[in-house]
Order: structure tokens, then sequence, then C-alpha cells
């Protein structure tokens, strides 16, 4: 039956009895879990330490939860061992405490009623909502396969219903990380050099002499390898050209800052190609020895020179040939920088591609100081029965567009669930686990339409996010400092394993979710794909098979393996066999130019906006991830809303001053649900506007989040599709600022 | 023995993972901070140069602070490093108002709380929770009596500056520009 799906308030119906009173009690004060004794203590002193890795972004750091003789989780800091933080968490690792403090969390199952003509949540017991989940996916699962339902999902939570799912044979799974994020350079490299980036990045920030940063703003973006190689980079007097509209923190850093005219970094990139072949520059010995079609790329990019790309970027020919210059001179050893959310203009595998050829052309796939050959853990697969196969897949709702797409695309399962003859297949029922849909699509229109249609929709959270609003049933998950998790395999410079134990019992009702996913697939009869009692049982095998044991990771967190194949740098005194078509680096793409794509990316110029607009530029801010942590409570003390960066001359066209609120309103009319404090700083361009991302949370139940700052995913209406890949483009959009009163009280949805 | 820290602002992102680092090392309440980050913006686009500096007491010589207060709770220890002492402490404010780089606030608790160096890690051989946190490693602390100290070093090869030079404290937080 398909019901209208009222965007709820959680908080509506009894959720204010259960309160703290649940907190630790259940479990006995938060026991120690592990066998070193707790020593007596004072509250706040720590007593015992328990590895973990970070669950607040996806760079998944190493570190110590230290908790004291009560119980409580004081602090949380890097392991020293782990490469990828050096003993150094960033400050959403370090604030990551306030994700379990934070008493605005999910506690007890929450199933949707109706009362008194009114849709709203009642609290139930785990068995109750789960056997009710189980048995609406059963039934949706035999009257239109399983493949009718959906995962959504993000990080860690994700890997266990992706497990789920499989098992019951669906592998209609989608994550944001591809089309909303890093996609388009997965596809641009993916077909100039075989290989996809990947996460975390190999870029050789370490040691190398020259980065080039192109809308990328490491140190605003806390990847926190990224960001503690840079600042050694820096300290061995690397040189850092940064490529950005705004003057980011990693501009300011920068030797060469180019201003650029926003949604014109292609031609900039092109002029760079022409400037190193023409002026012969080029890495010749790595061309020669690992390209192919040199010749046509040299003939296609004739005609860009740094005269051509300076009326289109407002960057003067003769900085385009000193930074090319720059970059040449400290070949192999250069990074132009591959980005990580770089779903802008519809042409970004494209752009990404440019970025893959000068690097290639550069010689720094696979030099020191360029690109490492990366390696990762051989981690056994623990064991159970064979995942039956798909009657279809992701593949299939693509409907035949997006031909490079390797990863499944969220806007087309989004597609799927609303009904359509264009539909081949139909999705009916959505499980979203880590993922605030509202904030990560920019789709909102269809977004609606699809939950509106839906049959069924549970969501697993840690927070009421906005996303929890639509759900059926919403299950609460634990904080990743409150449960076992799979190893972490991060591939990078050398393989290593990290362990994720609870440091306390789950506080509430809240369970983690490979606990959800195994009781959900017990109550389906898929037993025999969860042989084990307790996580901890596989995390256990996994190690034993590699010759460790969860108790010696208990004590030390994480390990450095060997690397087993070979050096991480490319040999170039010999061939290499490159996962491409011709074997080779294709700086010319015959695959592409085959499948009506451009061989050799080419500049097209992007729509601008009208007078009065301002185009919309997102970020990150270092102590927020997502929408995700809007509420936590150490993080929001560091920054607890977003503010638009307005150019001093544009604000006082406006007659805006710095520190007063206004509303934004794009080109197709949608206003800002709430007004965004306005930031006059000369570090933005006059034809911009900026703003951090994930904020303007409009869920009370978020009490610190709620109403703070705007939402920049709301403000994006115009979406430019690759027609590559199916990556959701979100820099063509245009803002101007709404002062008006009338147009102010605009009803806010809740 | 002279403890100072010195803070390189061109590798400083202003991240404020020093700030949260120090707060839950030290208990200190939402609302409140015993360090903090400023930016300081100079010139008009295209010619801008930012100043990110992660800021907190200057642990001064000629310390205001110490100087008026009326019970004795501000004092230095050994190694330069200036305390409160919070029973002797009776929140009066004369310190918040006497300092120049407006590092003390008061405490929900009635008494005057400010930046200890961490004295408690740093009397076991760790440094401050703040220079230990920071992922650009920009912050860098020892001993200025100590002539092979990082810090000695650093403040020997790199150039620098303190924070209000001109109120005469004798400041020991230096930034590296």
């Amino acid at each position: 039956m398909k019901t209208r799906r009222d965007f709820i308030k959680i908080s509506a119906l009894g959720l204010g009895a259960v309160a703290l009173t649940t907190g630790t009690s259940k479990m006995g004060l938060g026991l120690p879990l592990f066998g070193n004794e707790s020593k007596p203590g004072k509250p706040g002193e720590p007593v015992r330490r328990i590895p973990t890795y970070c669950e607040v972004c996806f760079w998944k750091c190493a570190g110590w939860a230290h908790v004291d003789a009560q119980g409580r989780i004081v602090k949380v800091t890097g392991n020293d061992d782990d490469p990828q933080c050096n003993g150094r968490l960033c400050p959403r690792g370090t604030g990551g405490v306030g994700m379990v403090y934070d008493e605005d969390r999910l506690k007890k199952p929450l199933i949707r009623v109706t009362e008194n003509g009114e849709q709203t949540y009642r609290e139930a017991s785990w068995e109750e909502a789960l056997d009710y989940v189980a048995n609406k996916l059963k039934e949706i699962s035999g009257k239109y396969g399983p493949e009718s339902i959906a995962l959504f999902n993000h990080g860690t939570p994700g890997s266990h219903f992706t497990h789920l799912l499989k098992a019951m044979g669906s592998d209609s799974i989608a994550a944001p990380s591809y089309a909303q994020c890093r996609g388009p350079r997965e596809v641009g490299f993916e077909t100039t050099f075989g290989a996809e980036i990947g996460s975390p990045e190999p870029t050789d920030i370490r040691d190398t002499s020259c980065m080039v940063l192109i809308g990328s703003h490491i140190g605003e973006n806390m990847h926190n390898t990224q960001i503690q190689e840079m600042s050694d980079a820096i300290d061995k007097g690397a040189v850092i050209i940064t490529v950005d509209p705004r003057l980011s923190t990693a501009a300011s850093k920068s030797k060469y800052w180019l201003p650029i005219k926003p949604a014109t970094d292609i031609a900039l990139l092109l002029s760079w190609i022409h400037v190193l072949i023409y002026d012969e520059l080029y890495n010749k010995e790595y061309v020669g020895m690992h390209t192919s079609g040199f010749d046509e790329l040299k003939e296609n990019i004739r005609n860009y020179t740094p005269e051509w790309a300076y009326g289109i970027t407002t960057i003067d020919p003769e900085t385009i040939r000193k930074t090319a210059k720059e970059m040449a001179d400290a070949a192999p050893s250069v990074i132009i920088h591959p980005g990580r959310h770089v779903a802008w203009y519809g042409d970004d595998a494209q752009r990404s591609r440019a970025i893959a050829l000068l690097n290639a052309l550069l010689g720094s796939w696979g030099a020191r100081g360029g690109f490492f050959m990366k390696e990762g853990a051989a981690i056994p697969k623990f064991e159970h029965k064979l995942y039956p196969l798909p009657a279809w897949s992701w593949h299939d709702v693509l409907n035949g567009r997006y031909p490079y797409a390797r990863e499944s695309v969220t806007t087309s399962f989004i597609e799927a669930s609303v009904a359509s003859p264009e539909n081949k297949h139909q999705v009916h029922a959505w499980l979203i686990a880590g993922t605030n849909l509202p904030m990560a699509v920019p789709v909102k229109e269809l977004l609606l339409k699809a939950i509106e249609e839906l049959d069924f929709i549970v969501v697993v959270d840690t927070m009421p996010t906005e996303v929890t609003g639509f759900a059926d049933v919403i299950l609460p998950e634990c904080t990743y400092l409150e449960r076992y998790d799979g190893l972490r395999n991060s591939p990078h410079r050398v393989p290593t394993v990290a362990l994720r134990a609870p440091a306390i019992e789950p506080m509430y009702e809240s369970k983690p979710a490979w606990w959800i996913a195994k009781q959900l697939g017990e109550r389906m009869g898929l037993h025999d794909y969860f042989p084990y009692e307790d996580y901890k049982e596989v995390i256990d095998w996994q190690l034993n098979q590699m010759g460790f044991s969860l108790g010696e990771f208990e004590k030390i967190g994480v390990k450095v393996l060997p690397r087993t194949k070979g050096e991480p740098y490319l040999d170039n005194s010999q061939p290499h066999a490159f996962n491409t078509r011709s074997g080779k680096i294709e700086l010319y793409s015959h695959e592409l130019a085959a499948s009506g794509f451009d061989p050799v990316p080419v500049y097209k110029p992007h729509s601008e906006p009208e007078e009065g607009y301002y185009r919309l530029i997102y970020g990150r801010a270092p102590m927020h991830t997502f929408s995700r942590t809007a509420n936590n409570p150490n993080l929001t003390d560091l920054m607890k809303e977003n503010s638009v960066w307005v150019n001093p001359r544009v604000a006082k066209l406006w007659g805006l001053k710095n520190g007063e609120y206004t509303y934004l309103k794009n080109q197709d009319g949608v206003i800002s649900g709430f007004p965004i404090k306005v930031r006059v700083t000369e570090r933005i361009r006059w034809d911009s506007v900026y703003m951090v991302h994930g904020f303007g949370h409009h869920k009370k139940e978020l009490t610190r989040a709620f109403g703070k700052g705007a939402n920049d995913t709301e403000l994006i209406t115009n979406v430019l599709i690759d027609p590559m890949m199916g990556a959701t483009g979100m820099r063509g959009n245009f803002v101007t600022f709404v002062t008006n009163n009338d147009e102010m009280t605009k009803e806010v949805e809740s | 023995m002279r403890y100072a820290m010195a803070i390189d602002t061109l590798k400083c992102v202003g991240c404020s993972d020093c700030v949260v680092a120090c707060q839950l090392e030290n208990n200190v309440p939402i609302g409140f901070c015993r360090d903090w980050v400023t930016e300081t913006v100079d010139g008009s686009y295209p010619n801008v140069e930012i100043e990110l500096r992660s800021e907190r007491c200057n642990h001064c010589d000629n310390s205001p602070c110490v100087r008026c207060c009326p019970t004795g709770a501000s004092h230095i220890e050994d190694g330069g490093i200036v305390l409160v002492t919070q029973d002797k402490c009776i929140g009066c404010g004369a310190c918040i108002q006497s300092c120049p780089y407006d590092a003390r606030y008061s405490h929900p608790e009635g008494y005057v709380d400010k930046c200890t160096f961490c004295i408690h890690r740093v009397r076991k051989g760790e440094k401050p929770a703040c220079v230990a946190v920071c992922p650009t490693k920009c912050m860098y602390f020892g001993d200025l009596d100590d002539p092979n100290s990082e810090i000695t070093n650093i403040l020997k090869n790199r150039k620098f500056k303190a924070l209000a030079p001109e109120a005469g404290t004798n400041p020991h937080i230096f930034y590296l520009i």
C-alpha cells in the first residue's frame, strides 16, 4: 500500500521519557570490556585505552579511546604507529567523542504510526522493529524480487548492510561518494592510466617538489595524511600552485595562487598541456616509454595557447608559462592533485582526464614525489555461503546511460524508485545507512517523489538526521566508539591493518550495524551468511589467518605490514603493462572516441550568472564532515554555523554588513531555509560567493544544528550531469541576496 | 629551565584541532576555551594574504596577571609557566582585565582558568595536548635554556614575532613568519 510519507518530527511521541536514564545503566555503567583491569581513578582521568579507527570522516585514522574508571570516554587520540595519522587526529577525530555524548542521539527503534490522523513515530522494542522490518523486506522481495530493495550507504555501517543485501540477492547498492563526489576523477584517471585514484589518494605529497591544487582545499578538507604531508612539503620548500577563485587556506600557503574565473579550469589545464608540449618541457623519456597517442594529443592541443586561455580564465599567459615551467622543473616529483569532490560542471570526468594527462606528460604517475603504487593488506574473506546472483543490478537501472560509470549511480536508483514507463526495473524499498540523502544528493524534487512512492524505508543512523524523517522504521546505530567493525584496510605506501574495538558498551538501546544486519538476516532465513554470534569472531578469525591475534591487536591497534608487490615506484627503464586497451598510458583515447566522447578533453563554456547573481561555490571546514557533525557538541563549539563569503565590492553594492544575516535565492527562485551570516572578505571573487557545506539543518531534533546557517544542497537545483559517468555537477548554480521582508517570511519545512 | 612555544604560521591551517584537544585534555567546559585561532586578512582581491594563529596565554616573564592578583593565586611556576591555583582564586577577574592577550576566562565553577602549557603532561615528559595533536606539526614546545632543544634551534634559524610587544610583558609564545 502506498502511503503519503510525511516528514516527521521524531520527538513527537514518547521519546521525552527515555532521556539519559537508560544511558550507561543497561550494561552496568559501561564496565571495561577487556582483560586489563580498570585501575581506580578520578572522573576524567584515563585509566585504559581501547583501539579504534575514526568514523567521523572516511579517512579512518587509527587511534585510541581513553576511558576513565567511571567508564566514560575522556578523549580520543591518534595511534603513533598508524602511517595514516602518525599519532595526530584532525579536529573531527579529536572531537569524535562528541558523537557519543550528543544527547540528541537516536536512542530506541522507532516505527511510523498514524495517531489521530497524524503521522508520528512510536518507540518499539528491537524485537518488534526487527520483526517488522524483516517481514516487510521479505514481503517486498517476494513480490518484486530482492533486487527491488536498494541500499544507500556510507562508511563502515554500509559494509554490513551491503553484506545483508547481497545475501538477499540484491546488488542495488549505491553511495553518494561516487556520483556526488569522487567518481569523475576515477574515470579521468582510469581512461588515462588504466587505474583509479581510490581512497586514500596515492599522492606522494611528503616527497614532492611541486604540488598543484585545482579547487582542492587541503587544510580545509582535513584528509589527515594529505594535510600532514603538505606541511612536510612546505617544510622542505616544495612549490605549491593553487588554482581557486577563493583564497583558500592552501592558496594562502602557495607560491602561486591563480585566482581563476570559476568554471574555466579545463581551459587552464589545456593551456598547461600546450606549454609542456610546444615548449618541449614534457618528460620525453617517460612519454616515450609509457604512453601512446602523443602525436594526436599534440595535434589536438595545438590551439590552446596561454594567450587563448587568458581570455577565458583571466590568468595571464606569463603566469601560465611560469607555473608550467615550475611543474616541469620539479618533474617527475610533481603532483597535479586529482582532488576529491569533483562533481562540478558536468564535464568533470574530462577535466579529471586533463589533470591525468598533465601528470602523464610530467611522468609523475609512479614517481617518488608524484603518485606511488599503493598496496593494501591481504585480509582473508570470512567464509559464508555464496551470494545468489541478482537478476538485475545497478548497470541495468542506468538505462544505457553513463558507459564509464564503474560504480553505481545514486540518482539512477532514485529515478528507478519513481514509477515511469522508462523504468525497466522498479525499486520498491530503501535501506539507508550512514548517509543523509537530502543533504548529500542534490535532487530534492526527485527524492521527494521517490520517497512518496516507495513501499518501505528503513534508516539506520546514530543521529536524527533529515533522512530519518522519511523513514517507516528508524533503527538507532551505536557510534564507532561503541562497536567492533571490519578491519581497516587502507591501501597506501605500505599495507596496514587497524582494529576498531568498543571503548564502552553501546549507550541507550543503540546497536552496532553488524548486529542489526545479522538480526535482519536471521529473520529472513539467511542464517548461513551470518555464521557468528559476535562480529568479533570474524575479526579474530581473520587476524589468526594472518598470523596475528585479536588480543595482540587490542594492545597495538594497528600494524604495518611489509609490501609484497615491490617498490611503490615505477621502474622507468622498462615498459610497464598499464591496464588500458593499448597497455600504455592513453594520451589520446580511441576508446573514448569510439564511444562518442572527446578523445582529448575540450573546453566548453559553462553558463554564467545573470546580473545580480553570483556563482555558488561550496566547500569544507576543517572541523566538520558533510552534514554529519553539525550537532556534535565539541565540534559545534568550534564552528556552529556557516557563513556566506562576499567580496567587499559586492557587499557594498547590496549594503551587506559583516556579521548580518541574509537569505539566499537561487536562479530557480529557491530561497534558503534559513538566513546565513554574511562574511565580507577579500578572499572571494566578486562573481562568486562561498559557503561551507553541511549546515542549515531542518530537523528540530538536532537541537544545536537546527536553523544554523544555510544548506547549499537545497540551493543546488541546476544539476549538470556528466554523460560519461553520471556525476551530478553542482557548481552551475547562482544565488542572490534576499533582504526583502516578504520573501524572508517563507515557511520553513520542518 | 624556561618553557616556550613557537608556532609556524606558514604551516598552520587554522583547523582548531589545538582548541578541541585542549578542551578535552583539560576538561574545559563547552563554550569556553584556553586556546583559540585567529585569522587576519590583508590586501584586496587578488593580492590577499592571510595569517592564521593559534593563540593562548603567553606565559610572560613580566606578567600583569600575576602582579595584579590579590590572593597570589596567579603565580609563576618553575620553567616560567604562569598558573592559577584554583582554591586560592576568588574569581575577582582583575587578571582577566590586565591580560593584553585576553587569555583568561571565568570558569563556571568560580575561578579563573587559562592555558597551563599542559604542565601535567609536560612533567611526564609529554608535549602539551595542542602540540601533540597538531596535524600540521606547526607547533614547537620546549626549553629555551637548553641550547640543543628543537625550539631553541628553530628560533635561531627562523624569523619570528611575538604578540603585543608594546605591552612589555616579555611573552613566550613566538610566531614563525
